[in-house]
């Protein structure tokens, strides 16, 4: 049985510094992110969403506070058991992609099916079906850096659905497009990657895409200060 | 691109691994050639030298007695010192020799057919006994004692003595030589210099001698356990008794430490070593610093640290043995090509030699590799996800 909440954060605290430099970026944080929901995490620089977003996806251990995703409380587990499961149920789009220049789009895209340990041509395989979700199935051979920002960033989005993971992490996804290119790709993240059994949780600072999230949570100071539903938003 | 090893599946991690590595040309050249290079001269420096220590020992290894008896200031089997004659007869008479014979050891001008002249090596063995002969390839040993019989080996200085054929005939001191045999030896001189087998007696005839004419006493004890006796009963008339390998190593020793053929190689071969070492340590180390994002993210994604040392290992590892494999071909080839045009080139490649190059190539991969992964452990998934 699915519990309620596809995410769940309880009172998390992330400080960096000692003594007079120690600061608070996650200063007692508590919300949840449900299925089939995509939820946006906006405010301004420094305001602690990129360390938020580390702390429930387990890559930075909170000071305190619990995180459970998909019902499991994770930093309770081992370490390698934490990158397990990461690999099996987060996809994550980083804010500058990277993408391997050394190996081919199709080849990035399979990372995570390989880290899987599953067979490499299957992989490959199976990487191709997801590029072609993107539409880039032509580009599949190049390098990513022979690709255009628009497609590298979709490259991501195919890497960080390759797995099938059921949470998807997206900091800002938008920031190096253009305001058309952007749209276009959080449109297609709304229709094409979210469904029921999935939970979308994207940090970003556009604006110009705020109208498409389902709850907007907004952050300062690493503090939640307001919680508004999507496209309602004034900018 | 599937891995160029055939019958070796690889887990999709040290695909990733080997495919980041090759894929970035200009380091991945670096890389091999900083080996290649250091381990063509590891193998190249030490095998020549082995070349000279083997060659330098010729004579013991082709006379092959067990024990020899010589002057204690003796390190070089060509510069012998003639030992007096009631040396031989005291040996003979310590408990434990089975026999002891003579060896007459030198060198000699010999006029060729032309009328040119060629330094030669004789060696006169024992008449009653013919002890160390060689083996014939072609006439009879019996064929020593014929009148001026004397026997050519067959090695890379061969041509020097005009090709002979036996019944070619030559002179030496106003004295006729005739070609009785030709022979085959294991390990030819380091001196360039032909080699020619005739008796005691007829060498130190034709060959105008000091008042003594012994350059050793070739001992065959009756057992291995007589062997420290005899050496010091020797060793109480002021002479010394070495076994046939002890004698290697003795003027292995005296090449080694002596003539400053042996540091030198040691200080190059050290040398190439610390070359190859830098270019690798230092490009394996930038290559890692400029993936560290790369490995940043594998670990977010899901990678674990020991999966991300596997990568680091595999990948130096791979560098190592290829660079390796060129490394040893290239003196292989070199060698080749060298004995092929050089008669009296002087390389060996011993499986020391290799060994040692391997090894430096491990301590190479192993330094690499330490710094590497000291690098990617570290790192924090969190900065990379940060930008
Ligand atoms: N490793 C660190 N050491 C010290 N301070 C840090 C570290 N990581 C983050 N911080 C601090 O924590 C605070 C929150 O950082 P964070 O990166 O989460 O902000 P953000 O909201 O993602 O900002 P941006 O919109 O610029 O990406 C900042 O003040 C930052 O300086
Ligand atoms: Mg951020």
């Amino acid at each position: 049985m699915m519990s309620a909440a596809a995410v769940q954060a309880i009172d998390l605290v992330k400080w960096f510094g000692k003594g007079d430099i120690k600061t608070y970026a996650v200063n007692g944080i508590s919300f949840e992110a449900k299925y089939g929901e995509m939820l946006y995490i906006v405010g301004p620089s420094g305001s602690g969403k990129t360390t938020l977003l580390s702390m429930i996806s387990g890559i930075l251990r909170p000071n305190s506070g619990r995180v459970m995703v998909k019902g499991q409380e994770i930093w309770t587990l081992p370490p390698n058991d934490i990158a397990d499961f990461r690999l099996n149920n987060i996809g994550f789009v980083f804010q500058d992609y990277h993408l391997f220049p050394k190996l081919t789009t199709v080849e990035n895209v399979a990372i995570p099916l390989i880290l899987k340990k599953q067979d490499w041509d299957e992989s490959l395989q199976i990487a191709m079906e997801f590029l072609e979700v993107v539409g880039l199935q032509d580009r599949a051979e190049l390098p990513p850096v022979k690709l255009s920002g628009g497609e590298q960033q979709r490259v991501a989005l195919a890497r960080a659905i390759a797995s099938g993971p059921d949470i998807l992490i997206f900091d800002e996804p938008t920031a190096s497009l253009d305001g058309v290119t952007g749209r276009r790709i959080i449109g297609f993240i709304k229709e094409r990657l979210l469904t029921e059994h999935r939970s979308i949780l994207i940090v970003t600072h556009d604006s110009r895409i705020f109208e498409y999230g389902d709850r907007i949570i907004k952050m300062e100071d690493g503090k939640i200060v307001e919680v508004t539903n999507g496209g309602t938003r004034e900018e | 691109m599937r891995f160029p090893l055939p019958g070796l599946r690889l887990n999709g991690i040290l695909k990733i691994a080997f495919k980041l590595l090759v894929n970035d040309r200009g380091k991945f050249a670096a890389l091999i050639v900083g080996i290649t290079f250091a381990v063509f001269l590891m193998v190249q420096l030490t095998s020549v030298f082995a070349g000279i220590l083997s060659k330098a020992s010729a004579t013991i290894i082709n006379i092959g007695a067990s024990v020899w008896v010589m002057d204690p200031a003796v390190n070089n089997p060509l510069n012998s010192i003639q030992l007096p004659d009631y040396i031989l007869d005291a040996t003979r008479s310590i408990d434990g020799v089975n026999y002891a014979v003579p060896l007459y050891s030198g060198a000699a001008l010999v006029k060729l057919h032309d009328g040119t002249y060629q330094p030669v090596s004789i060696l006169g063995l024992d008449d009653s006994s013919l002890v160390g002969r060689p083996e014939l390839i072609q006439g009879k040993i019996e064929d020593i004692f014929a009148d001026n019989g004397f026997i050519v080996v067959k090695d890379e200085e061969f041509p020097k003595m005009g090709n002979p054929k036996i019944g070619s005939t030559f002179e030496i001191n106003d004295h006729r030589g005739v070609v009785v045999g030709i022979a085959r030896v294991a390990t030819s001189g380091l001196f360039g210099m032909p080699t020619l087998y005739t008796t005691f007696k007829r060498a130190i005839q034709y060959i105008p001698s000091p008042r003594f004419t012994m350059a050793y006493i070739l001992v065959e004890p009756k057992s291995a356990a007589d062997i420290p006796y005899i050496k010091q009963e020797v060793a109480k008339s002021g002479y010394l008794a070495l076994t046939n390998r002890e004698f290697q190593e003795r003027i292995a020793n005296y090449y080694k430490y002596q003539t400053g053929i042996g540091t030198n190689i040691l200080i190059m071969t050290l040398i190439s070593f610390m070359v190859g070492l830098s270019i690798c340590g230092q490009t394996f180390y930038t290559f890692v610093l400029e993936n560290m994002e790369k490995f940043g993210a594998l670990k977010a994604i899901g990678a674990k640290g020991y999966e991300l040392v596997y990568m680091i290992l595999f990948q130096a590892l791979f560098t190592g043995f290829t660079g390796y494999g060129l490394g040893v071909g290239l003196s292989s080839l070199l060698i080749t090509v060298a004995k092929r045009n050089v008669p009296n080139y002087a390389a060996s490649i011993t499986f020391f030699n290799l060994g040692l190059a391997f090894a430096m190539v491990l301590v190479i991969v192993a330094v690499s590799s330490y710094i590497a992964v000291r690098k990617v452990i570290k790192i924090e998934p969190f900065d990379i996800f940060r930008g």
